[in-house]
């Protein structure tokens, strides 16, 4: 019943295989230069969905000076439709971890923090047993593998049911006692996080793939992927589909090829991204997945025939209107009256006029918002708009026989 | 609060602030902690807690009413919480809704009479390719259909 | 590196890059450009300074010079060039060759999205609220051409009005969620009664478990009134009250006119802060119908004459009669939000407070008794009303304690604010009146009793009638000025030496007379820890106002308020003292009369205990 199977899966890079350690060997051998260079030339972007590139993240904090330097891990997954951490949670903790040692050696930390959404507390138990495991072999502690001087520790912190944790400042608030509010940019974690300390926020995917760059070599990496995207990315299916569950793709696939991975029939629209993504109809499945394109955090919604694209817009604007912290004007109100806009389209009482207001004000949310919840909130209410005008209003909205 | 149930608690939190420090960091620490023990933090809790770590009351207050799953108020002895995102409903979770409401006799944000059992929804577990989903007091429950989530629930105590 | 001093999350911080005092030097200062302009500014000016100082108008709202930046609301964005989305200019220090813009298309649309935003959900007419034209809500919306509820409008109020406490009404339906409050009542003052509570559209400005803010440790302080932007949150208003007394035939209505109130009354008709009004404000109050207009710097001379003997006292009795249990350093009592901020935070130390009441409430006893015979005025029928510059004192005259009259001893606290609508609604405006004196027979008072409202004052006060009574010679400073008294450093300290005193204090030769003063809560609260970690034993007396700067940043003085404003008033109270004839409490003619013919054991005597002394109520900071 609970969710603790573990998988035999099959991937090219993280699903490949690993033995545990290793990476941090590696780390400690080719050190601290040569670690950044291999992350820089594989052009390897934070797989959280926001593709910040890794290596100028631990560039820029390596680069700082101060006396006491984090490496934070975002273990806070919480956009819908996401499950791509549980599962490396659950099934590689090793990379995570590992990673986190090499992050931690890299930039000169001697502190790692978990940050493990409250969703996730039934797996707490197994990952501080790991991590006991990891001290007992030297992997975790003082001196590790015997390198002089390289203190490092993990400690796991549970979130309390916030989806704007998953942001990084607001993850360091949280971290620090405070309402899970993000802060004002810059000044930016990577030289002033948590308590006041450098600190790298990467996403477990992000973390899980830095050992298997160092070990086979940045070449290796971007052997998959295209030019601007390189590598695989785990692609977490839900919805109307047969097979949903965690893949591991190349990026530069397309829709199309995914949707027939998954075993997906008579799919109307994809959600690309989760609830802050954009919703692609069937005209556009020949878009491929990648920062070039269609960027995202790996989240893949299917929507069959049979779904109304209004519930689903409602679902959505309902999840950002409880999430929002409520700090900001824009996102604040802006995101109840886009709620609200949704609602009166279910009702039938709405005019076109105030919908392009709506539209606009979700223009000013994109820009005007303090954090990635404001300005990402209102893409999939214009895009839904924008893609399902004939479902949505010649049909009254009632496309579907249920959500 | 009986006197002796107030010295109990305050010993409690004496010790959970020696245990995770002082310090404004470990704020959601100790509350979690009276969280899952308590199922709510009180506000003879709460002042406890702030003159524990020299925070003001109302900061304390302001960061739990902030998250989810931390409470004020009262609520039963065991905590449900169901997923009400879109894969989840997609999965159908609307059934197990009126099930679970149609054995329990309450609607969701409320708690039974007897104090056994609080319903609310929550927002997406990370279960989306097994939902419906839900969470009883940390344990996930996923693959839901009716029949099973009320029998989960109805062997609470 | 970013240091945390304050207590409000970094969440709602800035970033303070350091300005280089040196800005010379290469990289000090940083050539931009906004809009058509291209200027150079030092390293670490944000944006919105940058603006300013080049005459460019940039909106604010959650902004406000006394406390630390928000960057909530989101209207002061503008245009960097290069960056997708739009940056807040109070927050952005400036720190590369940046252009920015600060009109262009989508920066105009955001800032009316958010006006428009706000709107929909503000509830409340202008019309019947008391920040009608002194709104900054109101004024966005004017400036950005607002016409239409474009978002729609909230038809109900969400959340009911919170009437509980005597000093400060909140209405939670006109808030704009700044969070101003929050930062001044957690970061300036250092109370911690406000914060926000809830997540999300849910967000609203509460208390501990949203009580009713009589319930919680509020010291009615009011410095969340006066940053407040919209009408969400006002002080308990009496005027209607007071119309009424007024208009009744049968009640004497008295007032009494602080100083504080006189130095700011002058910004509520348009006149530029640091002009005082004293004498035309006894015009205009007995043209509205008071029946006697006095001023309270006579009380403020009779707290001089009771305080100062009351450490006299004290200082004899640690020194000559070597008693252990005397509680030195005496701190003033003067000021009620600091009495309630004692009483809540720090109630094992009340005994250090001096017994001796406010001008205010002594006021009010000496009329409902000395003035009552000397008039031939039936006690039941006098009406006493205040007016200060201060929200607390509102709760001040309803302890149940001020009635030692036998009766009320002060009926009404009047704000500055509230008493310039009051002249305004009688069609008088102010700065024209011709300038009359006060009444008798308290009369005109002593410049001591004037400066009581900046901070400093009453040391100052005290020390010159102190120094005088031991010594037999005026405080040894040019012009009376006692310089260490002054000045809005947050805790001033400073000592006088007592030297060839008169025979009766000969027990005080040689004594160096320390002393401390402090102003805002947070300083306040400073000086108790010092008081705890035993580091003022030699301090002999202390003085605390719980507001920034004073009285004259009282709760109740005229909204907005700033640093530089305050610094205005305290010189035109200082000006106004120096023009006077009479300096010291004690050379006060109207004090030796009523020592001579009522008070006759002398300050702390029998009658003045009773009267014009009072004691505390150890309320401690837990909430029930």
């Amino acid at each position: 019943m609970q969710n603790k199977t573990k998988t035999k899966r099959s991937g090219q890079i993280i699903f490949s295989p690993y033995s545990p350690g290793e990476g941090i060997k590696k780390a400690l051998s080719i050190g601290r230069e040569n670690i950044l260079f291999e992350l820089k030339s594989s052009v390897l972007k934070g797989r959280g969905g926001a593709g910040f590139p890794t290596s100028t993240k631990w560039m820029l904090s390596a680069a700082a000076v101060a006396d006491k330097k984090f490496i934070v891990c975002n273990a806070d997954e919480g956009e819908p439709g996401t499950f791509k951490d549980r599962v490396l949670l659950n099934e590689y903790p090793e990379l995570i971890f590992d990673g986190m040692v090499i992050a931690g050696f890299t930039i000169g930390a001697q502190t790692g923090i978990v940050y493990l959404r409250g969703e996730y507390e039934y797996m707490l138990e197994e990952l501080e047993d790991y991590l006991i495991k990891m001290r007992e072999k030297n992997l975790l502690g003082k001196s590790i593998l015997g390198k002089e001087g390289f203190d490092f520790d993990i400690s796991i912190r549970l979130g309390s049911g916030a989806y704007v944790c998953g942001e990084e400042t607001a993850l360091i608030e949280s971290l620090e006692g405070y309402r899970g509010e993000p802060r004002n940019r810059p000044p930016y974690p990577v030289d002033t996080g948590y308590m006041g300390y450098p600190t790298v926020v990467n996403n477990v995917e992000t973390l899980s793939v830095v050992p298997h760059i160092l070990i086979k070599g940045a070449e290796w990496f971007k052997k998959f992927g295209t030019e601007k995207s390189a590598g695989t990315k785990l692609f977490s299916v839900s919805g109307d589909c047969g097979k949903p569950g965690v893949y591991e793709l190349p990026w530069g696939i397309s829709v199309e090829q995914l949707l027939e991975l998954v075993e997906a029939k008579n799919t109307k629209a994809v959600q690309v991204g989760g609830a802050s993504g954009t919703c692609v109809p069937k005209s556009q499945f020949h878009r491929k997945f990648g920062y070039e394109d269609l960027p995202t955090g790996g989240s893949i919604i299917i929507f069959n025939e049979s779904r109304s694209m209004l519930k689903v817009l409602k679902n959505f604007m309902e999840f950002f209107v409880e999430e929002s912290c409520g700090q900001c004007t824009p996102c604040r109100i802006g995101n109840t009256k886009l709620l609200e806009g949704v609602e009166k389209i279910e009702k039938g009482d709405f005019s076109y006029a105030y919908l392009n207001t709506l539209k606009d004000l979700g223009k000013t949310m994109q820009v005007a918002s303090k954090c990635g919840l404001g300005q990402s909130s209102p893409n999939s209410f214009i895009s839904i708009l924008e893609n399902f005008k004939d479902e949505i209003f010649h049909t009254n909205g009632r496309g579907g026989k249920n959500a | 609060m009986l006197v002796f149930e107030k010295n109990s608690l305050s010993q409690e939190i004496e010790n959970l602030v020696l245990q995770y420090g002082a310090n404004r960091s470990a704020l959601l620490q100790i509350l979690q902690a009276i969280q899952r023990k308590h199922k709510y933090i009180s506000d003879f809790a709460q002042q406890e807690v702030a003159r524990l770590m020299n925070i003001h009351p109302v900061e304390v207050n302001s960061v739990i009413s902030f998250y989810s799953f931390l409470h004020s108020k009262l609520q039963g002895r065991n905590i449900v919480k169901l997923c009400k995102t879109i894969s989840c409903d997609m999965a159908g979770k609307n059934n197990i809704e009126s099930a679970i409401k149609r054995e329990l006799g309450i609607s969701f944000n409320e708690t039974t009479n007897d104090n056994r059992i609080s319903l609310e929804y929550t927002s997406c577990l990370g279960q989306c390719d097994c939902g419906p989903a839900m969470i009883i007091n940390e344990k996930v429950y996923t693959k839901l259909d009716p029949e099973t989530a009320v029998n989960l629930l109805n062997e609470l105590k | 590196m970013h240091k945390k001093e304050s207590r409000i999350p970094i969440s709602q911080q800035p970033f303070k890059v350091e300005k280089p005092s040196d800005t010379s030097t290469i990289g000090g200062m940083i050539s931009i450009q906004i809009n058509e302009k291209k200027v150079s500014v030092p390293l670490g000016t944000t944006i919105l300074e940058a603006c300013r100082d080049n005459q460019i108008h940039i909106p604010t709202l959650c902004n406000h010079d006394d406390l630390c930046v928000a960057g909530v609301c989101r209207i002061c964005v503008v245009e960097v060039e290069g960056m997708r989305t739009l940056q807040t200019s109070c927050t952005y220090p400036i720190t590369t060759p940046i252009k920015i813009h600060t009109s262009t298309p989508m920066v105009r649309k955001a800032r009316r999205h958010i006006i428009d935003l706000l709107l929909s959900e503000h509830y409340g007419e202008c019309y019947s609220c008391f920040r009608n034209e002194n709104c900054e809500l109101q004024t966005l919306a004017k400036e950005y051409g607002v016409d239409d509820y474009t978002f729609g409008h909230i038809t109900q109020p969400r959340y009911k009005i919170d009437r509980s406490s005597a000093s400060v009404i909140r209405d939670m339906n006109k808030c704009v969620l700044c969070k101003r409050c929050v930062r001044t009542c957690i970061d300036l003052q250092e109370v911690g009664v406000l914060e926000a509570i809830n997540r999300g559209h849910e967000t609203h400005v509460g208390t501990f478990l949203d009580k009713p803010l009589a319930e919680v440790i509020c010291i009615n302080c009011g410095q969340c009134i006066n940053r407040c932007p919209t009408g969400a949150l006002r002080a308990n208003d009496p005027s209607d009250d007071i119309w009424e007394a007024i208009d009744d035939p049968k009640k004497h209505v008295v007032i009494q006119t602080a100083p504080s109130p006189r130095a700011a009354i002058g910004e509520e008709f348009g006149i530029e802060p640091g002009k005082s009004f004293t004498l035309e404000l006894n015009t205009a109050l007995r043209r509205i119908g008071f029946d006697r207009v006095f001023d309270t710097n006579f009380s403020a001379d009779l707290t001089i004459m009771e305080e100062g003997t009351e450490l006299l006292t004290r200082l004899k009795k640690a020194l000559v009669d070597k008693d252990k249990s005397v509680k030195l350093p005496q701190f003033t009592s003067c000021s009620p939000g600091w009495i309630k901020f004692i009483e809540h935070f720090y109630p094992e130390y009340l005994d250090y407070l001096s017994t001796a009441k406010s001008p205010q409430q002594m006021f009010g006893a000496v009329l409902k008794t000395f003035y009552a015979k000397e008039a031939k005025i039936d006690p039941a029928d006098i009406v006493t009303v205040a007016l200060m510059p201060c929200s607390a004192k509102k709760f001040e005259c309803n302890r149940p304690e001020m009635s030692s009259s036998g009766f009320k001893d002060v009926d009404y606290g009047l704000t500055t604010r509230e008493m310039a609508k009051m002249i305004k609604e009688a069609g008088i405006y102010l700065p024209e009146m011709p300038k009359t004196h006060f009444d008798e027979p308290f009369g005109d008072a002593s410049g001591a009793g004037l400066i009581f409202g900046a901070t400093g004052g009453v040391m100052e006060a005290a020390l010159r009638t102190v120094y005088e009574l031991v010594t037999g010679r005026e405080v040894p400073f040019d012009h009376l000025r006692i310089d260490p008294c002054r000045g809005f450093e947050g805790i001033k300290q400073a000592s006088v030496k007592l030297e060839k005193c008169l025979p009766d204090y000969k027990f005080l030769e040689g004594v160096e007379v320390k002393f401390l003063v402090a102003h805002g809560t947070a300083n306040a609260g400073k000086v108790m820890e010092m008081l705890r970690r035993g580091e003022l034993n030699d301090v002999h007396f202390v003085e605390i106002m719980a507001c920034p700067g004073g009285c004259l940043g009282g709760g109740g003085q005229p909204i907005p308020t700033s640093e530089e404003i305050r610094k205005k008033r305290a010189r035109a109270i200082y000006e106004e003292e120096e023009s006077l004839p009479i300096r010291k409490s004690h050379e006060n003619p109207h004090i030796k009369y009523i020592y001579e013919k009522f008070l006759t054991e002398g300050p702390c005597g029998k009658l003045s205990h009773k009267l014009l002394h009072t004691h505390y109520t150890k309320r401690g900071k837990f909430i029930s």
